[in-house]
Protein backbone atom coordinates (compact mmCIF):
# COMPACT_ATOMS: atom_id res chain seq x y z
CA UNK A 1 0.00 0.00 0.00
CA UNK A 2 0.73 4.00 -0.40
CA UNK A 3 1.19 6.35 2.05
CA UNK A 4 0.22 10.19 0.81
CA UNK A 5 2.54 12.73 2.91
CA UNK A 6 1.25 15.78 3.38
CA UNK A 7 3.88 18.28 2.87
CA UNK A 8 4.46 21.20 4.98
CA UNK A 9 4.81 24.98 2.69
CA UNK A 10 5.45 28.45 4.41
CA UNK A 11 5.31 31.00 2.38
CA UNK A 12 6.08 29.72 -0.84
CA UNK A 13 9.43 27.17 0.51
CA UNK A 14 9.47 23.45 1.69
CA UNK A 15 9.85 22.95 5.63
CA UNK A 16 12.30 20.65 4.41
CA UNK A 17 13.44 19.41 7.75
CA UNK A 18 10.05 18.21 8.86
CA UNK A 19 8.90 16.97 5.98
CA UNK A 20 12.25 14.97 5.75
CA UNK A 21 11.94 13.66 9.07
CA UNK A 22 8.10 12.94 8.86
CA UNK A 23 8.96 10.98 5.56
CA UNK A 24 11.34 9.13 7.42
CA UNK A 25 8.77 8.15 9.81
CA UNK A 26 6.64 6.75 7.22
CA UNK A 27 8.87 5.17 4.20
CA UNK A 28 8.45 1.68 5.60
CA UNK A 29 4.61 1.92 5.52
CA UNK A 30 4.88 2.00 1.68
CA UNK A 31 5.15 3.71 -1.33
CA UNK A 32 5.49 7.33 -0.57
CA UNK A 33 3.78 10.36 -2.59
CA UNK A 34 4.52 13.73 -1.57
CA UNK A 35 1.74 16.33 -1.82
CA UNK A 36 2.84 19.81 -2.29
CA UNK A 37 -0.08 21.93 -2.03
CA UNK A 38 -0.28 25.72 -3.32
CA UNK A 39 1.63 27.35 -6.08
CA UNK A 40 5.24 27.07 -5.43
CA UNK A 41 7.03 24.85 -8.09
CA UNK A 42 10.23 25.21 -5.90
CA UNK A 43 8.57 23.57 -2.87
CA UNK A 44 7.78 20.71 -4.85
CA UNK A 45 10.90 20.50 -7.29
CA UNK A 46 12.69 20.92 -3.07
CA UNK A 47 10.07 17.93 -2.22
CA UNK A 48 11.28 15.94 -5.32
CA UNK A 49 14.98 15.73 -3.59
CA UNK A 50 13.87 14.01 -0.87
CA UNK A 51 15.16 10.76 -0.60
CA UNK A 52 12.45 7.67 -0.48
CA UNK A 53 9.81 9.94 -2.23
CA UNK A 54 8.27 7.52 -5.05
CA UNK A 55 6.30 10.70 -5.72
CA UNK A 56 5.52 14.20 -5.85
CA UNK A 57 2.01 15.14 -6.59
CA UNK A 58 1.72 19.28 -6.65
CA UNK A 59 -2.15 20.46 -6.27
CA UNK A 60 -1.13 23.58 -8.22
CA UNK A 61 -3.93 26.16 -6.78
CA UNK A 62 -3.40 29.46 -5.33
CA UNK A 63 -6.69 28.26 -3.04
CA UNK A 64 -4.07 26.06 -1.14
CA UNK A 65 -1.18 28.96 -0.89
CA UNK A 66 -1.90 29.32 3.27
CA UNK A 67 -2.59 26.26 4.42
CA UNK A 68 -6.11 27.03 4.29
CA UNK A 69 -7.91 23.64 6.26
CA UNK A 70 -11.16 23.22 4.54
CA UNK A 71 -9.39 23.33 1.00
CA UNK A 72 -6.72 21.67 1.76
CA UNK A 73 -8.60 18.73 3.94
CA UNK A 74 -10.97 18.46 0.45
CA UNK A 75 -7.92 18.07 -1.58
CA UNK A 76 -6.74 14.89 0.39
CA UNK A 77 -10.29 13.59 0.73
CA UNK A 78 -10.25 13.64 -2.65
CA UNK A 79 -7.10 12.00 -2.96
CA UNK A 80 -7.12 9.30 -0.83
CA UNK A 81 -8.70 6.39 -2.12
CA UNK A 82 -5.25 5.57 -3.36
CA UNK A 83 -3.68 5.40 0.24
CA UNK A 84 -3.39 3.25 3.34
CA UNK A 85 -2.08 5.91 5.08
CA UNK A 86 -2.05 9.50 4.84
CA UNK A 87 0.54 11.39 7.13
CA UNK A 88 2.46 14.75 7.79
CA UNK A 89 4.78 16.37 10.34
CA UNK A 90 2.69 17.02 13.42
CA UNK A 91 3.15 20.79 12.72
CA UNK A 92 1.02 23.98 13.49
CA UNK A 93 -0.28 23.26 9.67
CA UNK A 94 -0.70 19.81 9.49
CA UNK A 95 -2.31 19.34 13.14
CA UNK A 96 -5.22 21.69 11.65
CA UNK A 97 -5.55 20.09 8.38
CA UNK A 98 -5.30 16.15 8.76
CA UNK A 99 -7.90 15.72 11.85
CA UNK A 100 -10.27 17.82 9.31
CA UNK A 101 -9.17 15.40 6.98
CA UNK A 102 -10.19 12.21 8.95
CA UNK A 103 -13.26 13.13 10.04
CA UNK A 104 -14.14 13.60 6.35
CA UNK A 105 -12.72 10.10 6.04
CA UNK A 106 -14.80 8.68 8.58
CA UNK A 107 -11.13 7.62 10.57
CA UNK A 108 -9.82 8.78 13.81
CA UNK A 109 -6.40 10.85 13.77
CA UNK A 110 -3.43 9.27 15.16
CA UNK A 111 -2.16 12.85 16.60
CA UNK A 112 1.94 12.77 17.25
CA UNK A 113 3.41 9.73 17.13
CA UNK A 114 7.13 9.24 18.48
CA UNK A 115 7.15 5.07 16.78
CA UNK A 116 5.65 3.46 13.87
CA UNK A 117 5.07 -0.39 15.15
CA UNK A 118 3.62 -1.91 12.35
CA UNK A 119 1.19 -0.58 9.50
CA UNK A 120 -2.13 -0.22 12.18
CA UNK A 121 -0.04 0.60 15.26
CA UNK A 122 1.85 3.67 17.01
CA UNK A 123 2.92 5.08 19.84
CA UNK A 124 2.44 8.86 20.93
CA UNK A 125 2.74 10.83 24.30
CA UNK A 126 0.11 11.83 25.84
CA UNK A 127 -0.64 13.76 29.15
CA UNK A 128 1.99 15.80 28.36
CA UNK A 129 4.24 13.15 27.53
CA UNK A 130 4.00 12.12 31.09
CA UNK A 131 3.03 8.16 29.78
CA UNK A 132 3.82 6.82 25.81
CA UNK A 133 0.82 4.63 24.37
CA UNK A 134 0.81 2.00 22.12
CA UNK A 135 -2.47 2.22 19.84
CA UNK A 136 -3.66 -0.03 16.95
CA UNK A 137 -5.86 1.16 14.80
CA UNK A 138 -8.97 -0.73 13.20
CA UNK A 139 -9.63 2.13 10.50
CA UNK A 140 -8.79 1.37 6.98
CA UNK A 141 -7.37 4.09 6.38
CA UNK A 142 -4.67 5.49 8.95
CA UNK A 143 -4.30 9.29 9.03
CA UNK A 144 -1.33 10.19 11.30
CA UNK A 145 0.90 13.16 12.36
CA UNK A 146 4.33 12.73 12.98
CA UNK A 147 6.77 13.85 15.68
CA UNK A 148 9.53 14.94 13.57
CA UNK A 149 11.91 15.26 16.77
CA UNK A 150 11.66 11.41 16.91
CA UNK A 151 13.32 10.36 13.49
CA UNK A 152 16.06 11.46 11.82
CA UNK A 153 15.77 13.44 8.65
CA UNK A 154 16.12 11.45 4.80
CA UNK A 155 18.86 12.54 2.78
CA UNK A 156 18.54 15.08 -0.17
CA UNK A 157 19.77 13.20 -2.65
CA UNK A 158 16.26 11.92 -4.85
CA UNK A 159 15.18 12.65 -8.05
CA UNK A 160 11.61 12.00 -7.93
CA UNK A 161 9.33 12.94 -10.74
CA UNK A 162 6.69 15.72 -10.07
CA UNK A 163 2.92 15.38 -11.47
CA UNK A 164 0.33 17.82 -11.11
CA UNK A 165 -2.97 16.83 -9.63
CA UNK A 166 -5.61 19.20 -11.29
CA UNK A 167 -8.33 19.54 -8.36
CA UNK A 168 -10.90 22.49 -8.24
CA UNK A 169 -10.74 23.82 -4.48
CA UNK A 170 -13.03 26.01 -2.92
CA UNK A 171 -11.58 28.67 -1.00
CA UNK A 172 -15.12 30.37 0.46
CA UNK A 173 -15.30 29.34 3.84
CA UNK A 174 -12.11 31.14 5.40
CA UNK A 175 -9.82 33.76 3.68
CA UNK A 176 -6.03 34.27 4.88
CA UNK A 177 -5.48 37.66 5.50
CA UNK A 178 -1.54 38.31 6.79
CA UNK A 179 0.79 36.32 7.94
CA UNK A 180 3.48 38.02 11.27
CA UNK A 181 6.63 35.85 11.11
CA UNK A 182 9.41 37.00 13.26
CA UNK A 183 11.97 37.52 10.61
CA UNK A 184 15.13 35.87 12.19
CA UNK A 185 18.32 34.83 11.16
CA UNK A 186 18.79 32.31 13.82
CA UNK A 187 18.22 28.76 13.30
CA UNK A 188 14.76 27.33 13.07
CA UNK A 189 13.76 25.91 16.37
CA UNK A 190 12.46 22.73 15.70
CA UNK A 191 15.33 21.76 13.52
CA UNK A 192 18.36 23.47 15.18
CA UNK A 193 21.48 21.57 16.55
CA UNK A 194 21.69 23.60 19.89
CA UNK A 195 18.86 25.69 21.34
CA UNK A 196 18.90 28.28 24.18
CA UNK A 197 15.82 28.12 26.08
CA UNK A 198 15.17 31.05 28.83
CA UNK A 199 12.39 30.12 31.56
CA UNK A 200 10.54 32.64 34.68
CA UNK A 201 13.97 32.75 35.79
CA UNK A 202 14.54 35.79 33.16
CA UNK A 203 12.24 38.33 34.86
CA UNK A 204 11.75 40.71 32.00
CA UNK A 205 11.29 40.83 28.22
CA UNK A 206 14.45 43.25 28.23
CA UNK A 207 16.44 40.71 30.09
CA UNK A 208 15.73 38.07 27.69
CA UNK A 209 17.78 40.02 25.53
CA UNK A 210 20.54 37.91 27.46
CA UNK A 211 19.23 34.73 26.43
CA UNK A 212 19.28 35.41 22.41
CA UNK A 213 22.59 37.23 22.80
CA UNK A 214 23.53 33.58 24.37
CA UNK A 215 22.02 31.95 21.74
CA UNK A 216 23.49 33.95 19.31
CA UNK A 217 27.03 33.44 20.35
CA UNK A 218 26.50 29.85 19.90
CA UNK A 219 24.28 30.22 16.68
CA UNK A 220 21.37 28.73 18.12
CA UNK A 221 17.92 29.22 18.18
CA UNK A 222 16.03 30.69 20.99
CA UNK A 223 13.31 28.94 22.91
CA UNK A 224 11.32 29.81 26.19
CA UNK A 225 8.81 27.92 28.88
CA UNK A 226 5.50 28.25 29.09
CA UNK A 227 6.50 30.29 32.04
CA UNK A 228 8.33 32.78 30.18
CA UNK A 229 5.58 32.92 27.36
CA UNK A 230 2.82 33.30 29.69
CA UNK A 231 4.48 36.32 31.77
CA UNK A 232 5.69 37.84 28.32
CA UNK A 233 8.97 37.66 27.95
CA UNK A 234 8.97 35.68 24.78
CA UNK A 235 6.58 35.46 22.25
CA UNK A 236 4.44 32.48 21.77
CA UNK A 237 6.42 30.43 19.03
CA UNK A 238 9.02 30.30 20.90
CA UNK A 239 7.92 28.20 23.36
CA UNK A 240 8.85 25.15 24.28
CA UNK A 241 7.09 21.86 26.01
CA UNK A 242 3.70 19.78 25.69
CA UNK A 243 2.04 23.00 24.69
CA UNK A 244 4.93 24.27 22.13
CA UNK A 245 7.71 23.30 20.29
CA UNK A 246 8.42 19.64 20.79
CA UNK A 247 12.86 19.85 20.47
CA UNK A 248 15.56 17.53 20.65
CA UNK A 249 18.51 19.37 19.58
CA UNK A 250 22.19 18.21 19.87
CA UNK A 251 22.55 20.57 22.50
CA UNK A 252 19.79 22.17 24.82
CA UNK A 253 20.51 25.03 27.44
CA UNK A 254 18.25 25.77 29.40
CA UNK A 255 18.27 29.18 31.88
CA UNK A 256 15.99 30.38 34.60
CA UNK A 257 14.24 27.50 33.91
CA UNK A 258 12.50 25.40 36.87
CA UNK A 259 11.68 22.02 34.96
CA UNK A 260 7.81 22.10 34.93
CA UNK A 261 7.07 18.48 33.48
CA UNK A 262 5.21 20.39 30.57
CA UNK A 263 8.62 21.98 29.67
CA UNK A 264 10.49 18.97 30.39
CA UNK A 265 8.42 16.80 27.75
CA UNK A 266 9.20 19.13 24.75
CA UNK A 267 13.00 18.87 25.71
CA UNK A 268 13.98 15.62 27.16
CA UNK A 269 15.13 13.79 24.44
CA UNK A 270 17.90 16.50 23.26
CA UNK A 271 21.35 14.81 23.63
CA UNK A 272 22.82 17.07 26.18
CA UNK A 273 21.23 18.99 28.30
CA UNK A 274 22.72 22.30 29.95
CA UNK A 275 20.63 23.98 33.27
CA UNK A 276 21.45 26.96 34.58
CA UNK A 277 19.79 27.99 37.87
CA UNK A 278 19.78 29.46 40.71
CA UNK A 279 17.53 27.11 42.75
CA UNK A 280 19.48 24.22 43.21
CA UNK A 281 16.60 21.61 44.12
CA UNK A 282 14.67 23.03 40.89
CA UNK A 283 14.00 19.58 38.92
CA UNK A 284 15.92 20.95 35.88
CA UNK A 285 18.83 19.26 37.37
CA UNK A 286 17.51 16.19 37.69
CA UNK A 287 17.60 15.75 33.63
CA UNK A 288 20.19 17.33 33.42
CA UNK A 289 23.89 16.39 32.16
CA UNK A 290 25.31 19.41 33.00
CA UNK A 291 24.13 21.64 35.77
CA UNK A 292 25.77 24.93 37.46
CA UNK A 293 23.36 26.50 40.02
CA UNK A 294 24.32 30.14 39.81
CA UNK A 295 22.36 33.24 39.22
CA UNK A 296 22.21 33.03 35.47
CA UNK A 297 22.58 37.18 35.76
CA UNK A 298 26.46 36.81 36.55
CA UNK A 299 26.75 33.17 34.22
CA UNK A 300 25.22 33.91 30.84
CA UNK A 301 27.43 37.17 30.63
CA UNK A 302 30.57 35.18 31.49
CA UNK A 303 29.79 32.62 29.38
CA UNK A 304 28.91 34.59 26.52
CA UNK A 305 32.66 36.49 27.11
CA UNK A 306 34.42 33.15 27.59
CA UNK A 307 32.66 30.95 24.60
CA UNK B 1 -26.03 34.26 18.85
CA UNK B 2 -25.93 31.85 20.51
CA UNK B 3 -22.13 30.08 21.31
CA UNK B 4 -21.70 26.35 22.27
CA UNK B 5 -18.26 25.67 24.28
CA UNK B 6 -17.57 22.17 24.63
CA UNK B 7 -16.00 21.38 28.20
CA UNK B 8 -13.85 18.21 28.98
CA UNK B 9 -13.17 16.90 32.75
CA UNK B 10 -9.77 16.12 32.86
CA UNK B 11 -6.90 15.02 35.43
CA UNK B 12 -5.97 18.26 37.38
CA UNK B 13 -3.15 19.64 35.77
CA UNK B 14 -1.00 19.48 38.89
CA UNK B 15 -1.19 16.21 39.18
CA UNK B 16 1.30 13.95 38.75
CA UNK B 17 0.45 11.39 35.91
CA UNK B 18 0.68 7.70 37.39
CA UNK B 19 0.62 4.97 34.40
CA UNK B 20 -1.72 1.81 35.95
CA UNK B 21 0.52 -1.13 36.36
CA UNK B 22 -1.54 -3.42 34.00
CA UNK B 23 -0.71 -0.37 31.16
CA UNK B 24 -3.94 -0.10 30.22
CA UNK B 25 -3.73 3.49 31.05
CA UNK B 26 -3.42 6.24 33.57
CA UNK B 27 -4.75 5.50 36.98
CA UNK B 28 -7.24 8.30 37.42
CA UNK B 29 -9.27 6.44 40.47
CA UNK B 30 -9.52 9.10 43.52
CA UNK B 31 -7.29 11.51 41.40
CA UNK B 32 -8.20 15.45 41.55
CA UNK B 33 -10.23 16.17 38.41
CA UNK B 34 -10.56 19.68 36.66
CA UNK B 35 -11.80 21.13 33.83
CA UNK B 36 -9.36 21.13 30.66
CA UNK B 37 -7.47 24.50 31.33
CA UNK B 38 -7.90 25.22 27.21
CA UNK B 39 -11.92 24.52 27.58
CA UNK B 40 -11.66 26.82 30.02
CA UNK B 41 -9.97 29.54 28.29
CA UNK B 42 -13.20 28.82 25.44
CA UNK B 43 -15.82 29.14 28.32
CA UNK B 44 -14.04 32.41 29.21
CA UNK B 45 -13.95 34.30 25.40
CA UNK B 46 -17.86 32.77 25.08
CA UNK B 47 -18.91 35.07 28.22
CA UNK B 48 -16.57 37.82 27.10
CA UNK B 49 -18.35 37.82 23.95
CA UNK B 50 -21.49 37.84 25.61
CA UNK B 51 -20.60 40.33 27.52
CA UNK B 52 -20.11 42.31 24.43
CA UNK B 53 -23.63 41.95 23.46
CA UNK B 54 -22.13 39.40 20.72
CA UNK B 55 -23.56 36.34 22.27
CA UNK B 56 -26.71 35.63 23.47
CA UNK B 57 -26.52 32.66 25.20
CA UNK B 58 -24.03 30.12 26.23
CA UNK B 59 -24.40 26.56 26.62
CA UNK B 60 -21.57 24.29 27.47
CA UNK B 61 -21.59 20.30 26.67
CA UNK B 62 -19.86 17.69 27.94
CA UNK B 63 -19.44 14.05 26.89
CA UNK B 64 -18.12 11.10 29.57
CA UNK B 65 -18.87 9.94 32.60
CA UNK B 66 -21.72 11.50 34.77
CA UNK B 67 -18.95 12.86 37.03
CA UNK B 68 -18.41 15.35 34.70
CA UNK B 69 -21.58 17.53 35.60
CA UNK B 70 -19.02 18.91 38.02
CA UNK B 71 -17.56 20.73 35.40
CA UNK B 72 -20.74 21.96 33.75
CA UNK B 73 -21.13 23.46 37.08
CA UNK B 74 -18.33 24.82 36.91
CA UNK B 75 -18.48 26.51 33.44
CA UNK B 76 -21.76 27.22 34.89
CA UNK B 77 -20.34 29.08 37.62
CA UNK B 78 -17.94 31.21 35.04
CA UNK B 79 -20.90 32.62 33.69
CA UNK B 80 -22.44 29.87 31.23
CA UNK B 81 -26.39 29.74 30.89
CA UNK B 82 -26.82 26.18 31.00
CA UNK B 83 -25.75 23.05 30.30
CA UNK B 84 -26.01 19.42 28.73
CA UNK B 85 -23.91 16.44 29.67
CA UNK B 86 -23.69 13.42 27.05
CA UNK B 87 -23.15 10.16 29.28
CA UNK B 88 -21.32 7.93 27.23
CA UNK B 89 -19.17 6.32 30.14
CA UNK B 90 -20.05 4.47 33.38
CA UNK B 91 -15.99 4.01 33.86
CA UNK B 92 -13.76 7.20 34.30
CA UNK B 93 -10.75 5.35 32.48
CA UNK B 94 -12.83 5.15 29.06
CA UNK B 95 -11.96 7.92 27.09
CA UNK B 96 -14.28 9.18 24.23
CA UNK B 97 -12.08 10.08 20.68
CA UNK B 98 -12.61 12.95 19.29
CA UNK B 99 -14.06 11.23 16.54
CA UNK B 100 -16.83 10.08 18.72
CA UNK B 101 -16.99 13.29 20.73
CA UNK B 102 -16.79 15.50 17.02
CA UNK B 103 -19.73 13.45 15.95
CA UNK B 104 -21.83 13.64 19.28
CA UNK B 105 -21.27 17.82 19.70
CA UNK B 106 -22.39 17.57 15.93
CA UNK B 107 -26.03 16.24 16.72
CA UNK B 108 -25.66 18.75 19.59
CA UNK B 109 -25.07 21.71 17.11
CA UNK B 110 -27.96 20.50 14.66
CA UNK B 111 -29.94 20.97 17.72
CA UNK B 112 -29.30 23.89 19.36
CA UNK B 113 -28.05 25.93 16.08
CA UNK B 114 -25.48 27.73 17.40
CA UNK B 115 -23.76 30.74 15.59
CA UNK B 116 -20.32 30.06 16.88
CA UNK B 117 -18.86 27.22 18.47
CA UNK B 118 -15.38 27.52 20.70
CA UNK B 119 -13.24 24.92 21.62
CA UNK B 120 -10.01 24.50 23.35
CA UNK B 121 -7.48 23.28 20.96
CA UNK B 122 -6.57 20.20 22.68
CA UNK B 123 -7.26 18.19 26.23
CA UNK B 124 -4.54 17.56 28.19
CA UNK B 125 -4.98 13.90 29.04
CA UNK B 126 -5.33 12.38 25.39
CA UNK B 127 -3.40 15.52 23.54
CA UNK B 128 -4.87 14.82 20.25
CA UNK B 129 -5.77 18.19 19.13
CA UNK B 130 -8.56 16.89 16.64
CA UNK B 131 -12.40 17.22 17.90
CA UNK B 132 -12.64 21.05 16.79
CA UNK B 133 -11.21 20.15 13.66
CA UNK B 134 -13.31 17.05 13.39
CA UNK B 135 -16.46 18.71 14.10
CA UNK B 136 -15.52 21.66 11.43
CA UNK B 137 -15.67 18.65 9.12
CA UNK B 138 -18.85 16.97 10.03
CA UNK B 139 -20.71 20.03 9.78
CA UNK B 140 -18.96 21.44 6.35
CA UNK B 141 -18.38 24.64 8.58
CA UNK B 142 -15.12 27.14 8.14
CA UNK B 143 -12.84 26.29 11.39
CA UNK B 144 -9.89 28.48 12.95
CA UNK B 145 -7.50 26.81 15.29
CA UNK B 146 -5.32 28.28 17.85
CA UNK B 147 -7.08 31.59 18.26
CA UNK B 148 -4.94 33.69 19.97
CA UNK B 149 -7.51 36.79 19.23
CA UNK B 150 -10.95 36.53 18.12
CA UNK B 151 -12.87 39.33 16.78
CA UNK B 152 -16.63 38.38 15.49
CA UNK B 153 -18.57 41.08 13.50
CA UNK B 154 -21.77 39.91 11.35
CA UNK B 155 -21.14 37.12 9.42
CA UNK B 156 -17.52 36.59 9.40
CA UNK B 157 -14.96 36.20 12.23
CA UNK B 158 -11.16 37.51 11.97
CA UNK B 159 -8.99 35.42 13.71
CA UNK B 160 -5.18 35.96 14.78
CA UNK B 161 -3.60 32.19 15.22
CA UNK B 162 -0.74 31.22 16.79
CA UNK B 163 1.41 29.09 13.80
CA UNK B 164 4.88 28.13 13.93
CA UNK B 165 7.21 31.02 13.31
CA UNK B 166 4.66 33.53 14.28
CA UNK B 167 1.12 34.65 13.81
CA UNK B 168 -1.63 34.15 10.77
CA UNK B 169 -4.44 36.34 10.76
CA UNK B 170 -7.75 34.65 8.46
CA UNK B 171 -11.11 35.53 8.32
CA UNK B 172 -13.81 32.59 8.63
CA UNK B 173 -16.95 33.08 7.30
CA UNK B 174 -19.69 32.05 10.39
CA UNK B 175 -20.99 30.10 11.66
CA UNK B 176 -17.13 28.99 12.39
CA UNK B 177 -15.46 26.26 14.80
CA UNK B 178 -12.98 28.42 16.64
CA UNK B 179 -10.14 26.95 18.66
CA UNK B 180 -8.68 28.51 21.33
CA UNK B 181 -4.71 28.70 22.84
CA UNK B 182 -3.32 29.93 25.80
CA UNK B 183 -3.10 33.66 25.34
CA UNK B 184 -6.67 34.20 24.07
CA UNK B 185 -7.09 35.62 27.70
CA UNK B 186 -6.81 34.74 31.05
CA UNK B 187 -9.66 32.38 32.77
CA UNK B 188 -11.87 34.34 35.11
CA UNK B 189 -12.44 32.48 38.81
CA UNK B 190 -16.09 31.42 39.43
CA UNK B 191 -17.34 33.76 42.77
CA UNK B 192 -18.89 31.88 45.29
CA UNK B 193 -22.35 33.59 45.03
CA UNK B 194 -22.14 32.79 41.18
CA UNK B 195 -21.03 28.99 42.29
CA UNK B 196 -24.37 28.60 44.83
CA UNK B 197 -26.35 30.04 41.91
CA UNK B 198 -25.07 27.61 38.90
CA UNK B 199 -26.49 25.04 41.19
CA UNK B 200 -29.51 26.29 40.03
CA UNK B 201 -28.91 26.46 36.52
CA UNK B 202 -30.56 24.05 33.82
CA UNK B 203 -28.33 20.89 32.87
CA UNK B 204 -30.04 18.47 30.47
CA UNK B 205 -28.91 14.77 30.94
CA UNK B 206 -28.43 12.82 27.43
CA UNK B 207 -26.83 9.65 25.82
CA UNK B 208 -25.06 8.51 22.93
CA UNK B 209 -27.87 7.18 21.53
CA UNK B 210 -30.23 10.43 21.91
CA UNK B 211 -27.78 11.37 18.66
CA UNK B 212 -27.51 8.26 17.39
CA UNK B 213 -24.19 8.00 17.51
CA UNK B 214 -21.33 4.82 17.73
CA UNK B 215 -19.13 5.73 20.58
CA UNK B 216 -16.83 2.60 19.97
CA UNK B 217 -13.07 3.57 20.02
CA UNK B 218 -11.16 3.20 16.50
CA UNK B 219 -7.80 2.72 18.11
CA UNK B 220 -7.43 0.19 21.14
CA UNK B 221 -4.50 0.60 23.43
CA UNK B 222 -2.05 -2.04 23.47
CA UNK B 223 0.12 -0.36 26.40
CA UNK B 224 0.94 2.03 28.40
CA UNK B 225 4.55 2.73 29.37
CA UNK B 226 6.10 5.28 31.37
CA UNK B 227 8.53 7.53 29.39
CA UNK B 228 11.87 6.89 29.16
CA UNK B 229 13.62 8.50 31.93
CA UNK B 230 17.23 10.42 32.06
CA UNK B 231 19.69 10.17 34.37
CA UNK B 232 20.51 13.32 36.08
CA UNK B 233 24.24 14.22 35.43
CA UNK B 234 27.10 16.26 37.13
CA UNK B 235 26.77 19.40 38.62
CA UNK B 236 29.68 22.27 37.19
CA UNK B 237 31.29 25.04 39.74
CA UNK B 238 31.68 27.68 37.29
CA UNK B 239 31.14 28.58 33.65
CA UNK B 240 34.85 27.80 32.71
CA UNK B 241 34.25 24.21 34.29
CA UNK B 242 30.92 23.93 31.75
CA UNK B 243 32.80 25.08 28.98
CA UNK B 244 35.03 22.15 29.23
CA UNK B 245 32.81 19.61 29.67
CA UNK B 246 31.03 20.68 26.61
CA UNK B 247 34.00 20.86 24.50
CA UNK B 248 36.03 18.12 25.93
CA UNK B 249 33.98 15.26 27.11
CA UNK B 250 30.79 15.95 25.67
CA UNK B 251 32.04 17.40 22.31
CA UNK B 252 28.77 19.73 21.02
CA UNK B 253 30.18 23.20 21.15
Amino acid sequence: MAVLLLADVNDGALATDAVAKALAAVKGLGEVHVLVAGTSAAAAAEAAKLDGAAKVLHADDAAYDHGMAEAIAALIVSLAGNYSHIAAAATAFSKNVLPRAAALLDVMVISDVTAVVDADTFERPIYAGNAIQTVKSSDGKKVLTVRTASFNAVANSGSAAVEKVAVAADGSLSKWVEDKVAASDRPELTSAGIVVSGGRGVGSQADFALIEKLADKLGAAVGASRAAVDSGYAPNDWQVGQTGKVVAPTLYVAVGISGAIQHLAGMKDSKVIVAINKDEEAPIFQVADYGLVADLFTAVPEMIEKL
Amino acid sequence: MKVLVPVKRVIDYNVKVRVKADGSGVDLANVKMSMNPFDEIAVEEAIRLKEKGIATEIVVVSIGVKQAQETLRTALAMGADRAILIEAAADVHTDIEPLAVAKLLAGVVKEEGPGLVLCGKQAIDNDMNATGQMLSALLGWSQATFASELAVSGDAATVTREVDGGLQTITVKMPAIVTVDLRLNEPRYASLPNIMKAKAKPLATKTPADYGVDVAPRLSVVKTVEPAGRKAGVKVSSIEELIAKLKDEAGVI
